[in-house]
């Protein structure tokens, strides 16, 4: 069963657990998530939405259970395929993590330059991601010098100018004002409908009403119940 | 390729203070190992013009036939590393002698016949300076009939090649502590620079670059810094031997010999060692760090 594939699923979690030594992070989640779905993790500070998070692109390895992504399970993927998963993603980190040495254009070409795109491809496309989040005004600036809404904004450009299959954001509005992050959610619903696999980990419950899909909530590290809003 | 050169240039733009820390790091480690080979390099020369000074003194039995003379040069001569025979005869020897004890001239006066003999001077090829093969020279010269004593230093011959050994063996302990030290440091640098830029590299990692990606920039700008620290290094050490130069000549004997700067073959050899100094203490550092 878990090396088979459930066509319309692109992750597949089968009793997974994650420890930090003694302290249990996740126990037992065993989840499906289909292709273009649109996803929630809710749960208070603590209760491993970001841990689930990691454990999908390889930022951590689980302690008990397997990962599936694309028919790919995690605990036998070599060290050389890591780059590779992870190239299936486009994450959006709740502190953006921007190079702050490198200018916004750098900082969203890196995605490119690392799969080998040629050098006119890149300017074009990230030009065109830039123009798109509202950013095409600040490709020569360095991230230190813009607003938070501004920097998350570039951080989303970073997670989709490679078109991700999936997109992961860690409490994406979690450090924004209302028009900003009304924005970056209009962009995540613009590349779900584009047909992106999108999962949003947060705690902002006005957040998921306001997009509505399905919402699972984590609590101490078990998934406590999932509804679809 | 030349998109990573592009990349690594960049990145030393970026880091400008960083990477001039580590350029100016192996330019003091280059200048601290080619002193050193300056130094190795102007001894070696006075050693070996000391031991062009080796000879072996053959003296002949009284009253050896001038036929047997000249057949014993045309022998000597074909034997294995002898650079120049030159006979003295025993007239030739004595008014050497008066010219240089002009003073004791009375002495000679006295004298009811000349008391030196018939001698040959050989002097040796390089490779033959070695007490071993002196030695083995010395004791086929003596094996001639006509031959009554040969002469060659075998006491002071003996010390100055323990000597020079010794001196050769320091030389390349201390030149490969001097690289082993270099190395560390500049292993040490870089690693400092990779732990100023770990938030870079992890980001590089999470969206998807490979290490190799991650990786040739920081090759390119070992390679680099080894180069420019070389050449600094070395830039450093002309100026430093222009200021001495003239000085230490005056202040030894003038004429005795000359201090020379290292060759041009030495100079392209430690620019190529520098990079390499570069691009190896890279390799350690980045193995360390992409455990």
């Amino acid at each position: 069963m878990i090396d088979g594939q459930n066509k319309s699923s692109i992750i597949r979690l089968f009793h997974v657990h994650k420890n930090y030594g003694a302290k249990k992070a996740l126990a037992n989640i065993t989840l499906d998530i289909s292709k273009n779905e649109l996803l929630f993790i809710s749960g208070p500070s603590g209760a491993g939405k970001t841990t689930l998070l990691k454990l999908l692109y390889l930022g951590e390895e689980v302690s008990e259970g397997q990962v599936l992504i694309e028919g790919i399970n995690l605990s036998r993927i070599s060290h050389n395929r890591i780059p590779f998963l992870r190239r299936k993603f486009g994450i959006i980190f709740q502190d953006y993590k921007l190079i702050p040495t490198k200018t916004v254009f750098n900082n969203v070409a890196i995605v490119l330059e690392a799969t080998g795109k040629k050098r006119r491809f890149i300017e074009k496309k990230v030009k065109s991601i830039l123009r798109t989040v509202g950013m095409e005004e600040t490709l020569h600036s360095l991230p230190p010098s813009l607003s938070g809404g501004e920097q998350q904004r570039i951080a989303f450009a970073r997670a989709v100018v490679g078109d991700p299959k999936i997109i992961l954001a860690d409490e994406p509005t979690g450090n924004l004002d209302e028009v900003s992050a009304d924005i970056i959610l209009e962009l995540l619903k613009r590349f779900h409908t584009r047909g992106a696999t999108v999962i949003i980990a947060t705690h902002d419950k006005e957040l998921i009403r306001k997009t509505g899909g399905r919402v699972i909530h984590l609590n101490q590290g078990y998934m406590q119940k999932t509804i679809n809003v | 390729m030349i998109h990573n050169y592009k990349r690594a240039i960049q990145d030393i733009r970026d880091h400008r203070f960083l990477n001039a820390v580590t350029i100016i790091t192996i330019a003091i480690s280059i200048l601290i190992v080619s002193a050193f080979a300056l130094f190795f390099v102007n001894a070696n020369e006075i050693i070996n013009s000391w031991k062009k000074g080796i000879k072996i003194m053959v003296y002949l039995k009284p009253d050896t036939p001038e036929t047997k003379i000249s057949e014993l040069i045309r022998k000597i001569q074909h034997m294995d590393g002898i650079r120049d025979v030159r006979f003295i005869s025993k007239n030739e020897a004595f008014q050497e002698l008066k010219k240089q004890m002009k003073r004791q001239s009375s002495l000679f006066e006295n004298l009811k016949e000349n008391p030196l003999p018939d001698a040959f001077e050989i002097r040796l090829k390089i490779s033959f300076q070695n007490q071993e093969k002196v030695e083995i020279l010395a004791t086929r010269l003596e094996s001639f009939p006509q031959v009554d004593e040969v002469e060659y230093g075998q006491r002071w011959l003996g010390q100055f090649t323990n000597f020079f050994n010794l001196f050769r063996l320091t030389g390349y302990a201390m030149g490969g502590l001097f690289f082993m030290a270099a190395l560390l440091i500049v292993a040490n640098t870089i690693r400092l620079v990779l732990y100023s830029r770990r938030d870079e590299v992890e980001i590089m990692r999470l969206v998807g670059a490979t290490d190799s990606f991650i990786k040739a920039p920081f090759y390119i700008q070992g390679l680099i810094q080894g180069a420019f620290g070389g050449i600094i290094g070395l830039a450093a050490l002309f100026v430093g031997f222009l200021l001495l130069s003239s000085s230490m000549e005056r202040g030894i004997s003038p004429g005795l010999f000359t201090i020379r700067f290292l060759s041009p073959g030495a100079f392209c050899g430690i620019i190529l060692g520098s990079t390499f100094v570069g691009w190896i203490a890279c390799y350690l550092s980045l193995k360390q760090f992409f455990k």
